[in-house]
């Protein structure tokens, strides 16, 4: 990976220098494994799309440019990361899903069943109908009522 | 002569015996042949025998006598033949015609139907082969001679045993029944717990008869005196009512472990099933997938397999269970009474005689009914799929009333078979009360004439209205039986076919192959349509041939055969020098990459599809290969990148990017030989200059057969082999051939030349572009 800079500009938002010392204005940070490995395999495109650089690792970045990373893909994504189910979905489509998530409580709906997805052994991702994707870590960790409910669709 | 004996010994014992009457001796039968039709089409037997001199035809009048049946044949005629002597085979709609030819003289001609195709055509082969020079074993009679059963449909051999015809899948054995014999093979693995089932069960029943039997004495011995005025030991009725209550417990107990335990090893023998059948529908070739409709396959792995398990956990348990009762029942009740007993057991012979007549009709409508359900999936396997070229016809009330009609069918076939059983279960409870009714008759009687006790009797009752009610149940077992057959058949259908691709017995490893691979004089037949013949074409390792010609000239089946998803019919395909039927199948299609026109996407995110040929591809492995797919940068604008899900064809994805991530696929396998099939189908310039650039990073270095309709693709292959009716008509690059002004030259005109000039102009600008920019993108792997 060659050096790299990023700044803020004036306007918010993210440049990056490269190792030439080529500035690009309005760079988008991606992740290329949102949910299977966030922490590695991150690019940074320009804004029409077209990479610019691709970081393996975010640990090898030094720490201001990492926080920077960082913040700019908390920003970019909106992954609510469900605690709770408070009510108990039907499996009627479209159903109704009331959480608790890390970013507050929220209520959703669920086109079919094949927007709840199992990841991994206990990782489960749910897409709601407008595409926003809710993540269940480790369904192990909820709580007995909400497993309860989560698992008939699994 | 010593030809004679090796050629005539793999002869059919029948045709031996007419060769050794109707050949001289010293001449070699090449193979034979049995027309079917006379001159006018009409059914009649016939046998040709070729010989290295002469032809013999030997002609019965109609099809009821014949060569094997002993009977004598009508005429023998024979012509002499040379190296100017030819056969032609020509199949028309079903009937065909070989005809022996001399320069340019018909001098005879045989009929037959496409039964019998294979026969005429392995005569033509064999003379051709003859004429060459070449000395060829008469392979297909070996196996004809040394296999035992016949498929009476299309002439396969198969070994003894099997129920259906290893090549057309007809029934070959006639008894669906015999089917459900061959779970047992499958169960054989469970034997300890089915083992302790049957214990089980056997203890249930037991348990299940003991509370008559007590209800006998403390009738006679207590209630019935004590009714008299007689004193009676009040402690020793409470100990028969403990002992009543005592057996149903055990019962209970016993029942639970019994139902239990059998449900456990039929879920399991109903689970191998299905993973067996589609473990072995994996296997087979092609060509099966092509012949069966998939919603009929889906069925029979799915829910004939379910009734399996349904029949085996449920209905096998209570018939068992039944049986035992009967046989316990019996042995109680004339131990009891042989009279009372012998009364009781009267309507048996009629009910058994109805059941074996019922049985013949239920075997027949749950066949059909299994039928008409696989019709049913089909119509779902068909449309739902189509579903789009359903809407964009308007064509849903169409289809609505098409699913409608089948299930008319299903339900006509359920209401035959449940005409039929109403009846029947009502004849058997109309005989079950009869059979009561007779023994109340016969035991009051008795009861009058003080030879059996009011006891003996209410535990006769007792047990009369058990046995019947077991033999309704058993009497279930009919239907359940054949229903169950009827879809053992149609399971094990899919598991007697044998795939026609098999593994070699020793397969060389296929690790680092060349990609150097020679077309010896293949041929390949659809059934009896000559599909290609003699293609002959060596392609050095690296090489990228281009194929060009017009729809069915046979540039599918060309790659197909190279793929091996079918095997050659004639000649060979060498890979490296040896014939890839010898490599190890799985590790031979490992090393060969393939890019359809129509890229098939799984369910699953982008990074499992890339890694599909390789699922423990690394992270880093998979992202190479996008960007050198070209499909890098469009996967990190999907929302979850690489963890994106694509549905199951791929709907949230656009052709081109579909056809990108088919590229990176092959690339991650890194396969020494690639096959392309490039689609006919345009799409927007920019989308095509990205293709054309994954393409070149996939082709480099590569063995490359592609189908090519792209015009930067022919420009690029090193040579264009142009096919034509399955032959090869033209080999040579681009320019040579468009100079040569052949069959290339006037495709090429056809396809791209317009009114205004011609349209090579922006793809010759994407040639440029192909040098520099993607050749770093792969050596980051």
């Amino acid at each position: 990976m060659p050096p790299f800079r990023l700044e803020r500009n004036q306007r918010g938002r993210l440049a990056l220098v490269n190792e030439r010392g080529e500035t690009f204005e309005d760079i988008e940070v991606v992740r290329a494994f949102p949910l299977t490995d966030p922490r590695h395999w991150i690019s940074i495109c320009d804004g029409a799309g077209k990479e610019l650089l691709f970081i393996d690792n975010l640990d090898g970045v030094e720490a201001a440019t990492r926080s920077l990373i960082e913040e700019e893909l908390s920003q970019r994504e909106f992954v609510p990361v469900i605690t709770r189910i408070t009510n108990t979905p039907s499996s009627d489509e479209p159903a109704t899903w009331q959480v608790e998530t890390d970013r507050g409580a929220t209520t959703f709906e669920v086109e079919s069943d094949e927007a709840i997805h199992r990841q991994e052994n206990f990782r489960v991702s749910i897409t709601d109908s407008h595409g926003i994707r809710y993540e269940i870590p480790d369904i192990r960790r909820l709580d007995a009522r909400s497993r309860k409910a989560l698992e008939r669709f699994l | 002569m010593r030809e004679l004996t090796i050629a005539a010994g793999s002869l059919p014992a029948w045709v031996r015996t007419l060769a050794g009457a109707h050949v001289p001796a010293g001449e070699a039968v090449l193979t034979w042949f049995e027309p079917d039709l006379d001159a006018q089409l009409r059914y009649a037997s016939g046998l040709v025998l070729l010989t290295d001199r002469q032809v013999v035809s030997l002609e019965w009048s109609g099809s009821r006598a014949n060569g094997k049946s002993g009977g004598p044949p009508r005429t023998v005629k024979q012509w002499p033949i040379d190296h100017d002597s030819e056969f032609k085979c020509k199949d028309q709609a079903g009937v065909g015609r070989l005809e022996l030819v001399r320069q340019g003289e018909v001098l005879a001609s045989w009929r037959y139907t496409m039964a019998r195709a294979a026969g005429a055509h392995r005569l033509a082969d064999r003379w051709e082969a003859e004429v060459r020079g070449e000395k060829v074993a008469p392979e297909e009679t070996k196996a004809a001679e040394t296999a035992n059963i016949e498929c009476p449909v299309c002439g396969t051999p198969s070994p003894v045993g099997s129920s259906t015809c290893a090549s057309c899948g007809a029934s070959l054995s006639k008894k669906a029944v015999w089917s459900l014999f061959r779970l047992f093979g499958v169960a054989r693995k469970y034997f300890w717990m089915t083992l302790l089932g049957f214990v089980l069960t056997l203890a249930g029943t037991a348990s299940g008869l003991i509370p008559p039997y007590l209800t006998m004495p403390l009738m006679d011995d207590y209630l019935v005196p004590y009714q008299g005025g007689h004193a009676i030991d009040p402690d020793m009725v409470k100990w028969y009512l403990v002992g009543l209550a005592g057996a149903a417990v055990l019962a209970w107990v016993l029942t639970w472990g019994q139902m239990y335990v059998l449900a456990w090893v039929s879920e399991r023998v109903a689970a191998d099933l299905r993973t067996m059948t589609y473990q072995h529908l994996q296997k087979l070739s092609l060509e099966y997938f092509g012949r069966k409709r998939t919603g009929d396959l889906i069925s029979r792995v799915s829910s004939d397999t379910d009734r399996i398990c349904y029949f085996l956990s449920v209905y096998v348990l209570d018939f068992a269970t039944d049986v035992l009762m009967l046989v316990m029942t019996v042995a109680i009740l004339v131990s009891i009474d042989w009279e009372l007993a012998m009364v009781t057991l009267l309507p048996l012979p009629l009910i058994s005689f109805l059941v074996f007549r019922v049985q013949g009709r239920l075997a027949r409508g749950f066949s059909s009914g299994n039928r008409a359900w696989a019709e049913l999936t089909n119509v779902l396997a068909d449309t739902i799929p189509g579903i789009r070229v359903v809407k964009a016809f308007a064509q849903e009330d169409r289809e609505v009333e098409r699913f409608h009609r089948s299930n008319e069918r299903v339900l006509h076939t359920n209401d035959r078979i449940n005409r039929v059983w109403a009846y029947f279960s009502a004849v058997v409870v109309l005989l079950t009360e009869l059979g009561v009714l007779v023994v109340w008759i016969v035991g009051v009687y008795r009861v009058f004439h003080h030879s059996v006790t009011v006891g003996v009797l209410t535990s006769f009752v007792a047990y009369i209205s058990r046995f019947y009610t077991r033999l309704d149940s058993m009497s279930r077992i009919a239907s359940a039986t054949q229903r169950a057959a009827a879809s053992a058949q149609r399971v094990f259908g899919i598991l007697d076919r044998v795939p026609k691709v098999v593994e070699a017995s020793n397969p060389i490893p296929a690790k680092n192959l060349e990609g150097s691979i020679t077309l010896q004089d293949v041929g390949f037949r659809f059934g009896t349509r000559p599909v290609l013949r003699g293609i002959n074409l060596s392609i050095r390792a690296g090489e990228m041939i281009g194929l060009a010609g017009q729809s069915g000239a046979g540039k599918t089946t060309l790659i197909n055969l190279v793929c091996r998803f079918y095997d050659v019919t004639e000649g060979a395909i060498l890979v490296d020098g040896a014939d890839i039927r010898q490599y190890s199948l799985g590790e031979y299609r490992r090393r060969v990459g393939l890019v359809l026109q129509e890229p098939f996407l799984f369910y699953g995110t982008v990074a499992e599809n890339i890694a599909y040929g390789r699922p423990n591809a690394s992270r880093t492995e998979i992202i190479a290969a996008a960007r050198a797919a070209r499909a890098h940068e469009f996967i990190l604008r999907l929302p979850g990148g690489y963890d994106s899900l694509v549905g199951e064809r791929g709907q949230f994805l656009s052709g081109g990017e579909r056809q990108r991530i088919s590229i990176a696929r092959a690339l991650l396998v890194d396969p020494r030989i690639l096959i392309l099939d490039e689609a006919t189908s345009s799409v927007d310039t920019e989308t095509e200059r990205e293709i054309q650039v994954a393409l070149s990073n996939l082709i480099k270095g590569r063995t490359t057969i592609a189908i090519a309709h792209r015009l930067s693709t022919l420009q690029r292959a090193d040579r264009l082999v142009v096919m034509e009716h399955g032959e090869i008509v033209e080999v040579g690059p681009h320019q040579e051939l468009l100079d040569r002004g052949g069959v290339y030259a006037r495709l090429y005109q056809a396809q791209f030349e317009t009114p205004h000039g011609t349209a090579e102009d922006p793809e010759e600008e994407d040639d440029d572009d192909l040098a520099g920019a993607p050749a770093a993108a792969i050596k980051d792997k």
